[in-house]
C-alpha cells in the first residue's frame, strides 16, 4: 500500500523528535529510548496497515502515537538487559560537542533518569503534559483516563520529582 | 517549581539521534541497504531489506544504482556493509541448495508466481516460457511470462535466465542482453549448441527408450541415459503415441494421475 507508506514516512520526519523526547522522559536512557520509540513507530505501521482510509483521515497523530509509546513502557518489563545494539551504526549521538553542549546533554539526561524512576502513571502523566506538553484534554485521551485523574497524578509526579512526597500515593 | 516545568520543557526539545527515521523505515522494510558484489555479470549492486533481496541491477555507479532504486521500487535506500555470508548464499540458492528470502512486494500475484515458479528451475537446465505458465496454472499466458521475467528484479538471483524460447533462441535478458544469459547457462553447464540443433529440427523433448519417458533435453533425470538409447521427440501427441510418459520431475506435460 504505497498510500499508507508515504504517509507513514511522513509520520516518521515529523514526529520523531517528539517521540523519541518522550520515550527518554520514560525509559531514562537514550538507549532504550530509542528501542522504544523504534517499537513505536513499528507499531504505528502495522496499525496503519490494517486501518480503513476513514480511520486514517480522523486520526490525530500526536495522541495516537503518544497513546502507542504508552502501551509500549507499559509492555516493557522492568528491568530486562537492553537488546544487543544493531550493528547498522545506531549508536547513541554521544559525539562530544563543545563543553557547555555536554553539560546540558548530562542535565537532561540525568532528569530522564529521575522522571524516569517516577511510578508508571505518574511518569505518563507527566511526561504528557509537561514534557510534550499537551494539553490535559489530550493527555487524558491519550491514557484513556479521566480529565481529573490526569491531574491528580501530574500533581503528585511534579511533588515526588521536586523530592517532596508527604501525600505520595503508594503504588 | 518554575524551574522544574522548565527542564522538563528542555527535556522534551531532545532530537532523535541521527539516522532514526532511516532505521524506522528500514526496520518496517520501506528503506532498503545495499552494496555492490561481483558476479560472473561483472559489478552487480544487490539491495535487500528484513524481507529479503529485494532489488539487483548492473549499474555503472553506486549514484546510478541509488536513482534508479529511488525511481523504480519507490523506497529509500542507503549504502551498507554487504552480509558477510552473501556470496555464499547466492551461491547455495543458485545450486538450489538454500532459500534466499527475497522481498517481492509491489508485484502482482502474478509476477510473484511466475518467479517463485522459476527459481524452482534447477542449475543447469532451462524451460521454455508455456511451460513456467501451464505450471502457475496459466496455460495461456506465455507473453504476460515473458513480460514478467523481463521485470524480473533481481535478474540473476532469481534465474530468469533458465527461462528460454521454445523455438531455440535464448529470448531476452534483462540482466544484460541474450549475450548475458548466453554466458551464464554456459557456466551453468547447459549445452546450448544441442539445444539450438534440437531447436532446429522442430524436437522439444528427448525420450529414453529403455525407461520409456520423455523430458525437456536438459532435464537432469535424462543425463546419465547413454546417448544411443536417446530419442529426439517432436511434441507430446507423437511422443506419446510412441510409448513414452512425460516425465515426473520436469513435467514436460501436464501429468495425469
Amino acid at each position: 500500500m504505497p498510500g499508507v507508506d508515504h504517509l507513514f514516512e511522513r509520520m516518521v520526519h515529523e514526529h520523531k523528535d517528539r517521540v523519541f523526547a518522550a520515550s527518554l522522559a520514560m525509559t531514562g536512557n537514550r538507549h532504550d529510548a530509542e528501542d522504544v520509540a523504534q517499537d513505536t513507530f513499528i507499531r504505528a505501521y502495522r496499525a496503519l496497515a490494517t486501518y480503513s482510509p476513514e480511520r486514517i483521515r480522523d486520526l490525530k497523530e500526536r495522541a495516537w502515537l503518544h497513546r502507542i509509546t504508552v502501551n509500549v513502557v507499559r509492555n516493557r518489563v522492568r528491568g530486562v538487559k537492553p537488546r544487543l545494539v544493531e550493528l547498522n551504526g545506531s549508536e547513541s549521538d554521544h559525539s562530544a560537542g563543545p563543553e557547555a553542549k555536554a553539560m546540558e546533554h548530562m542535565q537532561i539526561d540525568e532528569l530522564a533518569t529521575r522522571v524516569a524512576d517516577l511510578p508508571i502513571r505518574y511518569r505518563e502523566a507527566v511526561v504528557l503534559r509537561h514534557v510534550r506538553d499537551l494539553s490535559y484534554a489530550e493527555v487524558a485521551e491519550a491514557l484513556g483516563q479521566p480529565v481529573g485523574t490526569v491531574k491528580a497524578n501530574v500533581h503528585r509526579g511534579l511533588k515526588l520529582l521536586r523530592g517532596d512526597d508527604h501525600d505520595r500515593v503508594d503504588d | 517549581m518554575i524551574a522544574l516545568t522548565t527542564d522538563l520543557k528542555r527535556l522534551g526539545a531532545v532530537n532523535a539521534p541521527p539516522g532514526f527515521a532511516d532505521r524506522v523505515l528500514a526496520q518496517v522494510g520501506m528503506a532498503d541497504s545495499y552494496a555492490p558484489f561481483e558476479t560472473v555479470l561483472g559489478t552487480v549492486y544487490v539491495a535487500w531489506n528484513r524481507l529479503g533481496v529485494s532489488a539487483a541491477a548492473r549499474s555503472n555507479s553506486a549514484e546510478e544504482f541509488e536513482a534508479w532504486f529511488r525511481k523504480d521500487v519507490g523506497r529509500q535506500v542507503m549504502r551498507a556493509e554487504a552480509p558477510r555470508n552473501l556470496a555464499g548464499k547466492i551461491q547455495d540458492e543458485l545450486n538450489g541448495k538454500r532459500r534466499m528470502r527475497f522481498d517481492l512486494r509491489g508485484l502482482t500475484p502474478f509476477e510473484q508466481a511466475v518467479l517463485r515458479k522459476t527459481r524452482q528451475i534447477p542449475r543447469g537446465e532451462v524451460r521454455p516460457y508455456g511451460w513456467v505458465a501451464r505450471e502457475i496454472g496459466h496455460p495461456a499466458a506465455v507473453r504476460a511470462v515473458g513480460t514478467a521475467l523481463a521485470n524480473n528484479p533481481i535478474p540473476y538471483f532469481i534465474p530468469c535466465h533458465r527461462v528460454v524460447r521454445t523455438d531455440g533462441q535464448i529470448g531476452n535478458y534483462g540482466g544484460g542482453g541474450p549475450e548475458a544469459k548466453r554466458a551464464i547457462l554456459t557456466l551453468e553447464g547447459v549445452r546450448l549448441k544441442r539445444l539450438q540443433d534440437m531447436a532446429r529440427g522442430g524436437f522439444r523433448y528427448q525420450g529414453v527408450r529403455t525407461t520409456k519417458i520423455f523430458c525437456f533435453p536438459t532435464c537432469y533425470t535424462g543425463r546419465h541415459a547413454l546417448e544411443k538409447n536417446i530419442v529426439w521427440l517432436h511434441d507430446e501427441a507423437s511422443a506419446r503415441a510412441a510409448g513414452f510418459r512425460p516425465c515426473k520431475v520436469c513435467r514436460p506435460a501436464a501429468v495425469v494421475a
